[in-house]
């Protein structure tokens, strides 16, 4: 209490800059120019990204612990199952992936627009191999009569490869968006960086499930 | 003012965008407001049936089919009364409705940081809201598991019985879009909180609301993403015949089941790892509230605002740690239920800080009787009430012999019910005003808090001496019981309170409907209160400011500042036209 009308008296004595002192530096420009009433400020993006990105980890985290605790139990009918070897390629390719992405964001960035979009294309080619690749591997799990039910590991299995697929079909309809359209500058730059942190991520992600998976076969 | 006119966003026109798919943060606070308003008659009407039943098994009630209530009907109104009050009101209206109308305007942005976003987010809330209710009039009817939806009960289908076919189907599918819709919103509040500030708004000058709904938001944020999984989990089970959580040997209703390997307690920890941090999800935002308006009526600062942002972290965090003092009778090591039980007791720590502080606040001001402000103090009040008694259910040895009885229900519907609604309750009152641009009656909002008040203690405090004497909750009639039977005049008493309670509720909807079209016209600031909402009209404009976006130069709450010339300091004051001020007008010392 003391401290805080301390604090309020010292502002109302104290005079000159003494009121920006506390002012975030570059949030947006806020109050300050036209483009601040309507326009959000682009590192938003990257915020907003970054925290949907810590959801999405919250989720496979507990999938990946229930993963570990039901295998676990005492009595447990846990069948290891044989990951299907099409996922080393396919992990190959998803690497790959991340190597174009963070190539065509050099490009980008570099200023070169046509190298930028042949990478970034090659990115989204790669991310749908890599999707039709998870489907192979179903595929063959069916035809070797390994169903969803047919054992916790593969109803497992399954669920992380969906989960993870379906979070990547996105990636890739973020990849075609920027491809397909031509946004302001600006705006391009921001989306070309939200889509690479997420597609980085999921990548990172595969590679941790891919590990898990084996690791438990 | 053409330029400012430019700047700011104009209304779109048209009844349509303007008031049904909006994107404006106020629109859609507005409407989450109305859901829960929705929510909430159908959740007491719920509770009414129940009360009744507990007290008169054997009434003859012509809307049910079979004229007289069975046990399996009695449970679907727990499952459906507690899904709908958790998600749909205590979820929905302290964080969504209130949070998504002025986190914005009180950080002086004009509009949250992702609006079509924060659109989506009400839209499947409303579609989670409308499948749930659903459940009700599908063959079978609503689902019995309760709001906690404990496998095996929850995971086999209609043979458990009914409303445990397409109405618990119905029910997880409803979970499954809240969870989604609640992650998207946490998104949008999060981002706008940090990156949309006004110039000069550090964090430390932040109200205590925003405070609350950031913290709440990153609780959303990562609670909400394991109940989807446990969700999704769940569904399969009942779906596509997997085990995750049934085991092996389950007969149900004379029929062998053929799951095997998996175990309810994997749902426990799953559901109860979202379940505890929802608690705090329904109840922080009041605590914000609580403190903002308890500030503005006391003409005081608050007290320890460091130590309240503080103590609002620590609770979001312990939340995250407590989750196992809901199973110590599952069987868990006791080593687990030691570790959990000194967790939750630690919770106590910041909570009596909070509370200190609100007394603290209240210390030696010049309080002002509004109704908001007598919400926020029966809030402080239920919080403490509520709160005492889980210090005794945080014992793993008393909680096994509590566990499951009337005084759990106590406990929770104080602590987690009341008190959150109290907080509501302050926030409506309080921002009403400014919403619709009128006041509402002070005497009816008088009258309304005092039967409130005292009906809740009526009906929740003979519910503890119940549960210390064995009243099981869950069933359906204890009638048969002879130990309990000295018990019924208890119940009576607390069916009657709870009556009266919901029929107070009556002056409230009045009141709030009546002034919506009657009220008193409101200035701009009618509390003379100091943040970002109350510089700008009632209701607010557009884009909230009317394109002259404000910058701050001070904390939320200089009440009574010595030497200003008002008795408040709205954060956009700049200090130098105050000293001028009080230059000018030596006298006004």
């Amino acid at each position: 209490m003391p401290g805080n009308v301390a604090t309020a008296t010292l502002q109302l004595n104290g005079a000159g800059g003494n009121a920006n002192v506390g002012a975030p530096s570059g949030n947006g420009g806020q109050g300050s120019g036209p483009s601040g009433a309507t326009g959000v400020p682009q590192r938003t993006y990257v915020t907003g990204m970054m925290i949907a990105l810590a959801g999405i980890l919250m989720f496979f985290a507990a999938l990946v612990s229930a993963y570990t605790v039901r295998r676990g139990f005492p009595n447990s009918d846990w069948q290891a199952l044989e990951v299907p070897r099409i996922l080393w390629l396919n992990t190959l390719v998803l690497l790959a992936s991340s190597f174009t992405l963070a190539r065509s964001r050099r490009h980008l960035l570099s200023g070169d627009d046509e190298s930028f979009r042949h990478w970034w294309g090659v990115t989204a080619i790669l991310g749908v191999f890599f999707v039709a690749g998870q489907l192979i591997a179903w595929r063959q799990l069916v035809v070797a009569g390994v169903y969803l039910a047919t054992n916790p590991s593969s109803s497992f299995f399954y669920i992380f490869t969906a989960a993870h697929g379906l979070h990547l079909l996105g990636g890739i309809i973020g990849l075609l968006a920027v491809a397909f359209r031509s946004p302001r500058r600006l705006a391009r730059r921001t989306a070309v960086d939200v889509i690479s942190m997420y597609w980085h991520f999921m990548d990172g992600l595969w590679l941790f499930l891919f590990v898990f998976l084996l690791a438990g076969s | 003012m053409s330029a400012s006119a430019q700047i700011g966003t104009a209304a779109p026109k048209g009844f349509l965008r303007r008031c049904i798919f909006s994107t404006d943060h106020k629109v859609i606070g507005l409407q989450y407001l109305f859901l829960a308003l929705a929510a909430v008659t159908l959740g007491i009407v719920l509770s009414l049936l129940m009360r009744f039943h507990l007290v008169w098994p054997n009434a003859h009630l012509p809307f049910l089919s079979g004229g007289i209530m069975t046990p399996e009907q009695y449970l679907a109104l727990v499952t459906m009364h507690g899904t709908i009050m958790v998600f749909f009101v205590l979820t929905t209206a302290p964080q969504s409705a209130f949070g998504n109308y002025f986190l914005p305007i009180q950080i002086g942005a004009p509009d949250m940081a992702f609006p079509r976003l924060n659109m989506l987010s009400f839209w499947l809330t409303l579609a989670a809201f409308l499948c749930m209710a659903a459940a009700f009039v599908v063959p079978g009817g609503a689902p019995i598991s309760g709001w906690t939806a404990y496998p095996p009960l929850s995971g086999l289908g209609d043979v458990t019985g009914p409303g445990e076919g397409i109405g618990q189907t119905m029910w997880i599918v409803s979970i499954l879009l809240f969870c989604f819709a609640s992650l998207l919103g946490s998104i949008n509040f999060i981002s706008t909180a940090i990156d949309m500030r006004a110039p000069g708004l550090t964090l430390m000058r932040m109200p205590l609301t925003v405070w609350a709904w950031f913290v709440t938001a990153i609780l959303s944020l990562l609670a909400f993403g394991v109940l989807l999984a446990g969700g999704v989990l769940l569904f399969l089970d009942r779906s596509a015949g997997t085990s995750f959580f049934l085991p092996a040997g389950l007969v149900v209703n004379g029929e062998l089941q053929v799951r095997a390997g998996g175990s309810p307690l994997l749902w426990q920890h799953l559901f109860w790892f979202f379940g505890h941090p929802e608690v705090y999800i329904a109840i922080l935002p009041g605590m914000g509230v609580a403190s903002h308006v308890l500030a503005n009526f006391s003409r005081k600062p608050v007290f320890g605002y460091r130590a309240m942002v503080l103590a609002l972290g620590a609770i979001g965090f312990l939340g995250f740690l407590v989750w196992g003092h809901h199973m110590f009778v599952s069987g868990m090591s006791p080593y687990s239920s030691l570790t959990f039980s000194v967790l939750t007791m630690s919770i106590g720590v910041p909570s009596a800080i909070k509370t200190f502080n609100w007394l603290g606040t209240l210390w030696g001001g010049k309080i002002q009787f509004h109704p908001p402000m007598l919400f926020a103090i029966g809030f402080v009040s239920f919080f403490v009430t509520g709160g005492l008694s889980g210090i005794f259910l945080a014992q793993p040895a008393v909680d096994i012999m509590l566990h499951a009885t009337y005084y759990v229900v106590a406990h929770f519907h104080i602590v987690m019910g009341v008190a959150a609604i109290f907080g509501i309750f302050t926030a409506t009152y309080y921002w009403f005003p400014k919403m619709f641009g009128r006041m509402m009656d002070e005497t009816l909002g008088k009258f309304h808090f005092w039967l409130t008040f005292a009906g809740s203690y009526c009906i929740f405090m003979p519910m503890h001496f119940v549960g210390i004497e064995g009243g099981v909750r869950r069933y359906a009639d204890s009638s048969g019981a002879t130990y309990l039977a000295a018990l019924q005049p208890l119940h009576r008493f607390m069916t009657i309170a709870a009556f009266a309670t919901a029929a107070a509720q009556l002056v409230f909807f009045y009141n709030f409907f009546w002034s919506l079209k009657r009220g008193r016209k409101a200035p701009a600031n009618p509390w003379s209160a100091t943040t970002l909402e109350w510089i700008t009209s009632s209701p607010p404009p557009a884009d909230n400011f009317d394109g002259r976006f404000p910058s701050v130069y001070r904390g939320p709450y200089e009440y009574s500042v010595p030497g200003a010339s008002q008795d408040f300091l709205p954060q956009n004051v700049l200090a130098e036209e105050d000293a001028l001020a009080n230059q000018e007008t030596p006298n006004a010392r």
